[in-house]
């Protein structure tokens, strides 16, 4: 490893372990999205899907701040988070993808939907935005029970355009809650481009609006997506409130499955492409180019085997349909 | 006026999409109050492709890309049409207009009244409801008769390209705002539709199809899948007659129960969640009338089941009524079987 990268690790008390495990996983977000287009691809799964290759170290870099206690509210674009949260399991996640009765979700929910209530992920959202108000309810939660959890709530820069995002970060706000709003800015809601959804420069800049902390960092860096998230989860911690993240990145697919991309040039998506953060970190670790793609084979192998596992589980069986409606 | 079979010249045969793009420009190049307004409305072309190449065509200002604030654009089409616009919203997913809701049911449908009959608020959003895509529980509803139940509002809902493109037409020159239901599997579905602008009174249900051992009236996605039942159907003698309300509300319930008193039987069909459901109308309306006397058999209704939509492709085809369950529920009624 590179002297600069054992300094920068050894400064945020990160082992090379823990360092590789992190890269890891961004690489195992990466086969799992790639898989999911596939086996879409090949019609071997129906619905649809919102991919979020070229966002990883977004997500790996904010659940490496938090640990078990932790709650997660998350987005349609949520495979990345799921798979960073802590105790998430490739094969039961593929195995939900795949509509199985295996899956987190008993196949009910599919890729929009994925929870894992055991380990306090609250679950992706179909709704823009519908997962902020529900984290002022854990925020209330934490605070009365007073323990030390912190709650962090994933949206897009479209969902902070949601009259949700106001109501939620204001109470979280006046109430002092540990919740963090961190907000994947990956340029685009759908075709909506952020310069014409905003009116200003940094989403980060509404924070001020609601009397918390807002930064942005560059969400292709996972060591500044790490930093910003463990500043915010010292200020949840210490009973000091809510904090914005903007963490801006890049969607390089499309919006989900049928997405011409008639709003963006391919220039653009290239030049975003450049910005790998898997490319980034490895190279940040000093690995060479055959050691980084040994490693990804590997993930892209552990992905291999979430589908045996998928395809050797039953489907849900329709005798249960009217099953989990009600407590 | 050409006939539904879009007999008369200048019909050609059009996806339901392509019919009410049609209808859409037709009526922003004659009326520029009307302008369309929703998310991806304008370069994506909306989620469905209805309104693809409207903005090159119109300009973004009357072509409105929106922020998701489906609030923002349910208020920006009541407050552009109480200042003498004709706004067409769009709601991206039906289930989303859950959250236009205060100001559609308490401000849009309201206003009028509220004012003494001295305002009017002629907006139209339309929005796709529906399950079959394997979107899920958040991306399938079918909440049309949430808004039957509020006074002030029309509810229309197109089961043809040729409904789509007439209803269409009329709901923008209509006086009052309403909730127009497209369905995300009729989108591709293909009919004849008259190049000519033409106009669907709303308000005026459609006898679909003859028949008469059984009056099947249905909604939306169901009617093609009762015309399908129907030719199953037909080839063990039994002849249903399918009635598509076409708006909602205000309902023409003369036709249904003068098909009753006919044939002495009927069944609803629909896809939304039966409690609660359009059905439950259907069915009061049918006996609280003179059909009432005319029943030889128990009204039914077909619908959605009572549970979300689940994603698994097999639980979701089995949650609401297909084509089978259709021909197996009127066998069984016109048998005798209830
Ligand atoms: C309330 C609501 N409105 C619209 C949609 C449809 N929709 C799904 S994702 C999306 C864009 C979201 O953009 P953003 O929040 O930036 O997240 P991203 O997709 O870029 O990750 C839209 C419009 C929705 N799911 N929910
Ligand atoms: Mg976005």
């Amino acid at each position: 490893m590179q002297p600069v990268a054992v300094d920068e690790l050894q400064k945020r008390g990160i082992s090379t372990e823990y360092a590789l495990e992190l890269l890891t996983k961004m690489m195992q977000i990466r086969a799992f999205e790639e898989k999911a287009e596939e086996l879409f691809a090949l019609g071997r799964v129906h619905g649809t899907m919102h991919l979020s290759i070229g966002q990883e170290a977004s997500a790996v870099g904010l659940s490496s701040a938090l640990d078990s206690r932790d709650y997660l509210l998350n987005t349609h674009r949520g495979h990345g988070h799921c798979l960073a949260w802590y105790g998430s399991s490739p094969d039961l996640m593929m195995a939900e993808f795949m509509g199985k009765e295996a899956g987190y979700c008993r196949g009910r929910g599919g890729s929009m939907h994925i929870a894992n209530v055991d380990t306090n992920n609250l679950g992706a959202n179909g709704i823009v935005g519908g997962g902020l108000p529900i984290s002022v309810g854990v925020g209330l939660t934490i605070k009365l029970r007073k323990t030390d959890q912190v709650a962090v709530a994933v949206f897009g820069d479209g969902g902070a355009n949601t009259g949700a995002f106001h109501e939620s970060v204001n109470m979280a706000s006046i109430w002092k809650l540990p919740v963090i709003y961190f907000c994947e800015n990956n340029q685009y809601a759908m075709s909506m481009a952020f310069q014409r959804a905003f009116n200003i420069e940094h989403i980060s800049d509404r924070a001020v609006g609601y009397g918390i902390k807002g930064i942005t960092v560059d969400g292709n860096d996972l060591l500044q997506v790490h930093d910003a998230a463990v500043e915010a989860v010292a200020r949840a911690r210490a009973g000091e409130g809510p904090t914005l993240i903007e963490s801006v990145t890049y969607r390089w697919k499309g919006h989900s499955k049928s997405d011409k991309q008639a709003y963006r040039t391919r220039d653009e998506v290239k030049e975003w492409q450049e910005k790998d953060p898997i490319r980034r970190f490895s190279a940040f670790l000093g690995m060479s180019d055959a050691e980084r793609d040994d490693m990804q084979a590997k993930a892209r192998q552990r992905i291999e085997e979430a589908v045996t596992f998928s395809e050797n589980s039953p489907e849900p069986d329709v005798a249960h349909i009217m099953e989990g409606v009600y407590a | 006026m050409p006939d539904q079979n879009g007999a008369s010249n200048g019909a050609r045969e059009l996806t339901y999409a392509e019919a009410l793009r049609e209808g859409l420009r037709q009526i922003m190049a004659q009326d520029e109050r009307v302008f369309l307004i929703g998310e991806d409305v304008g370069v994506y072309g909306g989620a469905f492709g209805v309104s693809a190449g409207l903005r090159d065509e119109f300009g973004g200002e009357r072509v409105i890309d929106t922020p998701i604030s489906e609030a923002g654009i349910a208020g920006a089409c009541i407050g552009s049409a109480l200042t003498g616009m004709r706004p067409v919203g769009e709601i991206q997913f039906m289930d989303f207009i859950t959250i236009s809701m205060e100001q559609l049911v308490l401000q849009a449908a309201k206003i009028r009244f509220m004012f003494g009959g001295k305002a009017t608020v002629p907006m139209v959003l339309r929005t796709p409801a529906g399950s079959g895509t394997g979107a899920a529980a958040q991306h399938s509803e079918s909440l049309e008769n949430w808004f039957v139940h509020v006074p002030g509002l029309k509810v229309v809902m197109p089961s043809s390209p040729y409904d789509a493109k007439g209803l269409l037409l009329s709901a923008i020159q209509d006086d009052n705002p309403v909730i127009f239901v497209e369905h995300k599997l009729l989108y591709r579905t293909k009919g004849n539709v008259p190049e000519e602008m033409y106009t669907i009174p709303l308000s005026q249900a459609n006898v679909v199809r003859k028949g008469e051992h059984l009056t099947v009236v249905a909604t939306s996605i169901m009617v093609r899948r009762a015309l399908e039942a129907a030719d199953i159907l037909a080839q063990e003698g039994i002849e249903i007659e399918i009635i598509d309300p076409r708006t909602l509300m205000p309902l023409d319930e003369k036709p249904i129960i003068e098909s009753v008193k006919k044939t002495g039987k009927a069944m609803v069909v629909h896809e939304a969640v039966k409690t609660g459901g359009y059905g439950g109308e259907i069915v009061s309306r049918i006996v609280e009338s003179e059909a009432f006397g005319y029943l030889e058999a128990p009204v039914r209704r077909l619908a959605g089941l009572d549970i979300p939509i689940p994603y698994n492709r097999t639980l979701e085809v089995n949650t609401v009524p297909q084509v089978q369950s259709i021909v197996d529920e009127a066998r069984k009624l016109v048998n005798g079987q209830y």
